[in-house]
């Protein structure tokens, strides 16, 4: 059906010549789902665009083939190109909500289509997009066709965008991270969408992801790619079964979940080479454990060592497959205990949020978001408290109240005790005073740190601002300490952030927020924005600080794995409000609320147990 | 000793070199910056531009200079009595051209001419006769205008352009001697790699550009001695030393107009973006009043009401140079009064961005004051654009200066510049026979500063707003690869 | 949507009332009348008597803000303030320094104005709309590097070159126009001919390069790469995704355009001869006629806020979001 030989894609960047894919080869039979995962700047996506020829002007495949039922779409001339895209070939993007034409009807951009690819016109072809609408689920269809995109909501969008890439019945699907733009419950649905559809239409679906658990779900065979490359193909039961290259393993290992609790997770160190390099060697030499002299001599072959698993990798080539997998079990390391004292840091009692709704020439006030309203908890001293939700249930809006940094923008309501001091009464030298036991770490590494400033002076603002007592001398001192205790060397002292990767800025984020000595954080998403692979890392420090200093984390996300594997309590929001509060082992086990266990079971697993 | 003129237009130029000093030595120590001027540095058609704009910016600099000469002491006048001086303002400029600029004629007279544009009753050899007469600095050396002019006149221009292309084989030769000093490598290797264009500094574009500019110069130099380069205006006065006095001017109404805008902008422009709410509200009221009153008519009356206080005051000034100037000098802070609410609005924009950036919340977080968030985390972080605007408004203004002196709230008549050039050129086409050479002065001078100008600015903007790279052009490459996407498909 | 723009025109009313305030304070308080008296009727030595004379004759004696010796509600009407301030909202704009009635002027005047600036305006919308897209199609060719490469040239040009030029070549040298003048009915097209081309050419440069900016942002969003993915033609991706979406941040850009094409209309009209509200303000500005320069901000500022609501509107029109939310 879909065969990719040695497809080659170069991009012109700042950076000089990037090889964003390397030599990527596959097959896709016809009504198989074949999954192509790997963390960001893996290349997937660009492989994606390559197949179609839509790669953005400064890109273009150097080499390779792709076949369509035997013809070769990298030698038609555009005009026949067209006649593929959509037709034989279609794709659904990741961000339902800039992937629609915002300035036209839904029905009017799938009747596009229509009228592209097939004989239908004008009625006939409203009527075939009302039918398509109708099989994405969209209910009343007659109705919403003509509504225009921002009109629906995220999932009705995404639906959609599904229509609009199967409405001419094309032989090969690519679903570029069809769902990671939506939540959790949404996921859930679109997937089970996306895999009815395709067994009706016998469809061969090329996914590609950065979720595990939504792979093991839904794919029959998996590819993993690093750095531009696949390190390792096998049937998805295979895969999951016998991860086999040291980066699959690894990054096993450092998926946080339940069974992880209590110890640390296996993280990969470093992080993903930049692809504007010529690799002499395995391109995770680096970062592996298993590393010998022989991977940084050569570039490893994509070796076939068991019928249909292939792997990249020297361990696999000239041994036999059993012991090879021996070779790169994990070491684990259990966690000291958490140092919980008890006593209660933070107590939020009734708390409500409401952001003003300004209209009219005067902007009177007529009305409330009510972001939070009445949401009540405590947490104590060297404890996690993890409040999930979907997007918009306010969860955020919580931990940025409570941090008093909403005061001029929302009107707050309630209490909020830290330490026993009640924070909304406080103004000037208190309020400094309280800041100092409570900090925040947020989700984007790269807008949380000011671009123009040196690490030195980033980490030195907050004491300097909240510790004016503290000498410069020791200031200085006590910033070095910090970097080693996040992990850095204190040469990174005199430069800027744009020098440091993600996993790295999160370190100085919460070195920064370390440096007041608090006795809160409230870590918004942070490894949200992260790989799994640096995930794990952020997520060990996170719990190695937590014994060392005591300090209790509020920790808002929407990510149940990181819950299921760091909180000591679980709050579970939902529009503004609280729906279930408790220790985790309860709500994880026995979730009460109706809600919870919704969410619970829309979560994608790797096991389906 | 002279005695030394300090025009307030003079002093703020002065600051402004001091600055554009002080930034460079900043810029050169702050790795961002650092990186952001290399580029602009390796872009050649900017590079051209700047060697363009260094030339116009040491005209100014020279014209920026002003002394009243000293009169010599009138016949008896006690050796104690107080100095005199002239009540004119001179400046270095017109010291160097004094030539030219004392060159005057009756009245028009076509470039390079020897003789008047129109006909005068004169007496040749006791007989009144109608014809032209000989222009007095207009080749005056030669004995018959018809047979040695030609011949004059090419031989002069080739030991010119000789002169100009030597000082521009010396330029080339001693820029690739201090590149090979710089870098360890030959000098011939040094001029090969500047031939091939693999310097990461063009220098083959700006030496290029710089030979141009020095063949040009002496042409000039060789020829302005004997002649009207670039003809008479209609009371006889040199052209091109007009025109070169017009740099001058639009330089000023540039730069100062430009910064004249910036405290307004960047004070109402982070005010209302950081405190959003009432503040904004109010900040928004009155640039949209400012903006919304056509800005002509603004300057109009802005300009009628300097023009009442300087008829008011006339004992404030002492010359007419130093009146002309302050009216060019509350021009250029007109203009930035009234034409700052663009850049108050782009700025308000990006800030409302960067507050709802984490790191000003963890800012924040850290009880950093406002007046602190706003100087350490917003300033710096908006500089960029202040910057970008900054060199794209330059030519606008300048281009903007024209009409306003056509319209007659501009610079004082008496002041040279382009408007005014272009003023009077308006009648002079209209003439019979006519006179087309003032035009082409203003807009050979005008587009040569304008089209430089934005050629750096546009190098400028790429540097520091790398979303506007996008946007350059770029030429086909030939067999750029196969199988590119459907956007570069050529039609 | 209704709502909103009665809002926006309670916004501009506001914006108005700044403007009409802003001015007054300029022209009378920075400035007083003895000033604007001295400056009239010339002369470094103007005695009292012409001063008081001249102050009476226009109604500037009176005082600025509060008439305490007038009567009753005339303590608050009988005053510069009202009489030339808050009389312009009802279009009552009072005579000129030279004594003209400035209302009647401008009723005459705002004809052959209108008819230079809105073909102006259109036409020049429609024709840089078609050469950026065509420098957008024609993208990585060397048709857009030169078309680029000229447009740029044109932008460093002065919009007075382009009249001097154009009258030199086509009405002296082609003698194709007449050089100058205004009359009604066919001649009109004659005269307004050369205005008119010139006013969309000098603005082409500076604004096909905007709007190709506007085009490009939006080629790189996400939308556009589906419309690709269906396999849509460029053609079709150009005209049927791109030029909606562009025409939405074209129509706010617009609104900018307003005031220079009153700039335009100022130089353009003194230049051709054509008695509008451009050349009106000319001779005001060179006469040094505060009366009517002040009625002109007040009419400017008002058909630039009447030009900001119909954007207001026509962006209500083409953008479904606001339309029906």
């Amino acid at each position: 059906m879909l065969r990719i030989e040695n497809l080659t894609t170069d991009l012109d960047s700042d950076s000089g010549l990037v090889r964003a894919v390397d030599a990527l080869s596959l097959t896709i039979e016809r009504g198989e789902t074949f999954a192509l995962v790997g963390e960001s700047g893996c290349g997937k996506s660009m492989a994606a665009l390559s197949i179609l020829r839509l790669l953005p002007d400064s890109g273009r495949v150097s080499a390779g083939s792709v076949h369509v039922d035997g013809i070769d779409i990298t030698q038609l001339p555009e005009a026949r190109m067209r006649d593929i895209r959509g037709r034989r070939v279609s794709i659904i993007f990741q961000e339902p909500s800039t992937s629609l034409n915002p300035v036209m009807t839904v029905g009017r951009q799938i009747t596009e289509v229509i009228e592209r690819h097939t004989a239908l016109r004008g009625p006939a072809a409203v009527e075939k997009a009302v039918d398509w609408l109708r099989r994405v689920g969209i209910a009343e269809p007659e109705r919403r066709i003509n509504d225009y995109p921002f009109q629906m909501s995220g999932g009705q969008k995404q639906r959609v965008m599904i229509a609009i890439a199967l409405a001419a019945d094309p032989d090969i699907v690519i679903a570029d991270e069809p769902t990671t733009a939506l939540d959790v419950t949404i996921q859930a649905q679109i997937l089970e969408l996306l895999v009815k559809l395709q067994a009706s239409q016998q469809m061969a679906m090329l996914l590609i992801t950065h979720d595990l658990a939504i792979v093991a779900q839904v794919a029959q065979r998996v590819a993993m790619m690093y750095a531009g490359q696949i390190v390792e193909v096998a049937e998805a039961k295979e895969f999951f079964a016998r991860p086999s290259h040291p980066y699959a393993v690894n990054l096993f290992e450092a998926l946080p979940d339940t069974s992880k609790r209590g110890r640390r997770l296996a993280s990969i160190p470093g992080s993903v080479p930049t692809l504007n390099q010529q690799f002499t060697g395995c391109r995770f030499a680096e970062r592996c454990g298993n590393v010998t002299d022989r991977c940084r001599s050569a570039p490893p072959p994509l070796v076939e060592y068991r019928p249909g698993h292939a792997v990249r990798c020297v361990l696999y080539q000239g041994v036999t497959p059993a012991e090879a997998v021996e070779r790169v079990s994990n070491k684990d390391a259990a966690l000291p205990p958490s140092s919980a004292t008890g006593d209660t840091v933070l107590e939020v009692r009734d708390y409500r949020v409401w952001f003003p709704i300004r209209k009219g020439l005067f902007k009177r006030t007529v009305g409330h978001v009510k972001a939070v309203d009445g949401v009540s908890f405590t947490l104590a001293a060297g404890r996690t408290l993890a409040l999930v939700g979907e997007s918009g249930s306010g969860k955020t809006t919580v931990g940025k109240a409570v941090l008093q940094l909403l005061r001029n923008t929302a009107r707050i309501s309630g209490s909020a005790r830290l330490a026993g001091v009640p924070l909304e009464t406080m103004h000037g030298e208190a309020l400094r005073c309280a800041r100092r036991t409570a900090q925040i770490v947020f989700q984007d590494p790269f807008a949380s740190l000011d671009p123009r400033m040196r690490v030195r002076e980033i980490l030195e603002e907050g004491v300097a601002s909240l510790r004016p007592d503290v000498a410069p001398g020791e200031r200085a001192e006590r910033v070095v300490a910090l970097l080693e205790r996040v992990g850095m060397r204190s040469d990174v002292l005199t430069r800027y952030p744009h020098e440091f990767s993600g996993g790295q800025r999160q370190r100085l984020a919460i070195a920064r927020a370390l440096a007041v000595e608090p006795k809160l954080i409230v870590a918004d998403e942070p490894t949200s924005a992260l790989d799994v692979s640096v995930q794990a890392q952020i997520l060990n420090l996170l719990q190695q600080l937590q014994y060392e200093l005591a300090v209790a984390y509020l920790f808002i996300t929407h990510n149940f794995g990181v819950v299921e594997y760091l909180a000591h309590e679980i709050a579970v929001m939902k529009e503004g409000r609280l729906v279930e509060t408790g220790s985790a082992e309860q709500i994880l086990n026995r979730p009460q609320h109706e809600y919870t266990r919704t969410l619970l079971a829309a979560v994608p697993r790797l096991s389906r147990a | 000793m002279p005695k030394l003129v300090f025009l307030a237009t003079d002093i703020v130029l002065y600051l402004l070199l001091a600055a554009m000093a002080f930034y460079a030595w900043h810029a050169l120590r702050t790795p961002t910056l650092r990186q952001a001027w290399r580029a602009v540095a390796s872009d050649s058609a900017a590079m051209s531009a700047a060697v363009v704009l260094g030339a116009f910016l040491l005209v100014a600099v020279l014209d920026s200079f002003h002394y009243r000469p000293r009169l010599p002491a009138a016949p008896g006048v006690a050796a104690g009595a107080p100095v005199a001086y002239s009540t004119q303002t001179l400046s270095v400029l017109d010291a160097l051209l004094a030539g030219p600029r004392e060159a005057r004629e009756k009245t028009y007279s076509v470039p390079l001419g020897t003789h008047q544009y129109s006909k005068e009753s004169m007496l040749v050899g006791g007989k009144m006769i109608r014809d032209f007469p000989r222009l007095q600095f207009g080749g005056p050396h030669l004995k018959d205008t018809g047979r040695d002019w030609i011949g004059d006149l090419v031989r002069r221009s080739a030991a010119g352009l000789a002169g100009g292309a030597l000082a521009a084989a010396t330029l080339w030769l001693a820029v690739a001697a201090l590149r090979a000093r710089g870098t360890g490598v030959g000098i011939r290797e040094s001029l090969r790699a500047i031939r091939h264009k693999t310097t990461y500094i063009p220098w083959r574009a700006m030496l290029l550009t710089a030979a141009a500019l020095a063949l040009f110069v002496g042409w000039v130099a060789a020829l302005w001695p004997w002649y009207h380069v670039f003809g008479t205006d209609q009371t006889g006065n040199d052209i091109l030393f007009q025109a070169i006095k017009s740099v001058r001017t639009a330089l000023v109404i540039g730069s100062l107009a430009t910064l004249a805008t910036l405290p307004f902008a960047i004070v109402f422009g982070i005010l209302a973006g950081y405190y959003k709410g009432r503040v904004d509200d109010v900040i928004q009221y009155i640039y949209t009043v400012l903006s919304s009153i056509p800005s002509v008519l603004l300057i109009a009356a802005f300009v009628l009401m300097i023009q009442v206080f300087i008829d008011k005051n006339p004992q404030m000034f002492e010359t007419g140079v130093e009146r002309a100037d302050v009216r060019l000098f509350l021009l250029s802070a007109i203009l930035g009064i009234t034409g700052w609410a663009s850049l108050a609005r782009l700025l308000r924009a990006e800030t409302l961005k960067l507050t709802e950036l984490e790191y000003v919340q963890a800012a924040r977080a850290f009880g950093v004051s406002d007046a602190g968030i706003m100087r350490r985390h917003i300033l710096p972080n908006v500089m960029h654009v202040v910057l970008i605007v900054a060199v794209l408004d330059f030519s606008g203004l300048v281009l903007y200066e024209a009409v306003l002196s056509y319209v007659g709230v501009g610079v004082d008549p008496s002041t040279n510049s382009f408007g005014t050039m272009i003023n009077s050129a308006r009648t002079e086409l209209a003439r019979d026979p006519l006179v087309w050479w003032n035009l082409l002065a203003a807009f050979a001078f005008m587009v040569t500063l304008v089209l430089a100008v934005q050629l750096f600015a546009s190098a400028v903007r790429e540097a520091f707003d790398p979303r506007s790279r996008a946007f350059r052009p770029h030429r086909a490459k030939p067999a750029a690869g196969r199988a590119r996407g459907a956007v570069t498909e050529a039609p | 949507m209704i709502s909103y723009i009665i809002r926006r025109i309670a916004y501009g009313v506001l914006i108005l009332i700044g403007v009409n305030l802003f001015t007054f304070v300029l022209f009378f308080t920075v400035n007083t009348p003895d000033d604007m008296a001295r400056m009239n009727i010339g002369g470094k030595r103007v005695s009292p008597d012409a001063i008081e004379k001249w102050k009476v004759e226009r109604g500037y004696d009176k005082p600025l803000l509060w008439n305490a010796s007038a009567p009753g509600a005339d303590k608050l009407t009988n005053t510069i303030f009202f009489d030339r301030s808050v009389q312009l909202f009802a279009f009552d704009f009072g005579s000129s320094d030279s004594g003209r009635d400035i209302g009647y002027e401008i009723r005459q005047r705002v004809g052959p104005s209108i008819a230079v600036a809105v073909p102006t305006f259109l036409l020049g919308l429609f024709v840089v709309i078609v050469f950026s897209l065509l420098l957008v199609f024609f993208r990585n060719t060397y048709l857009e590097f030169w078309g680029f490469a000229i447009a740029v040239f044109m932008m460093a040009i002065s919009s007075l070159f382009y009249i001097l030029i154009g009258q030199f070549l086509f009405s002296k040298l082609l003698k194709l126009v007449p050089i100058s003048g205004f009359a009604g009915g066919t001649d009109l097209i004659v005269f307004l001919a050369l205005p008119v081309l010139i006013g969309i050419v000098s603005r082409l440069g500076a604004e096909a390069l905007f709007y190709r900016t506007m085009f490009l942002e939006e080629i790189g969003r996400d939308y556009v790469r589906t419309a690709r993915a269906k396999g849509l033609s460029e053609t079709a991706v150009l005209f049927r995704h791109v030029l909606r979406n562009a025409l939405l941040p074209i129509l706010t850009s617009t609104v900018a355009v307003l005031p220079l094409l009153f700039l335009g209309a100022l130089i353009m009209e003194s230049f051709f001869g054509i008695p509008g509200l451009g050349s009106y303000t000319i001779d005001a500005i060179n006469a040094q006629d505060f009366a009517i320069v002040r009625s002109m901000v007040f009419v400017g500022s008002l058909l630039y806020i009447i030009g900001l609501i119909l954007t207001d509107i026509s962006y209500t029109v083409a953008d479904p979001r606001i339309r029906l939310s």
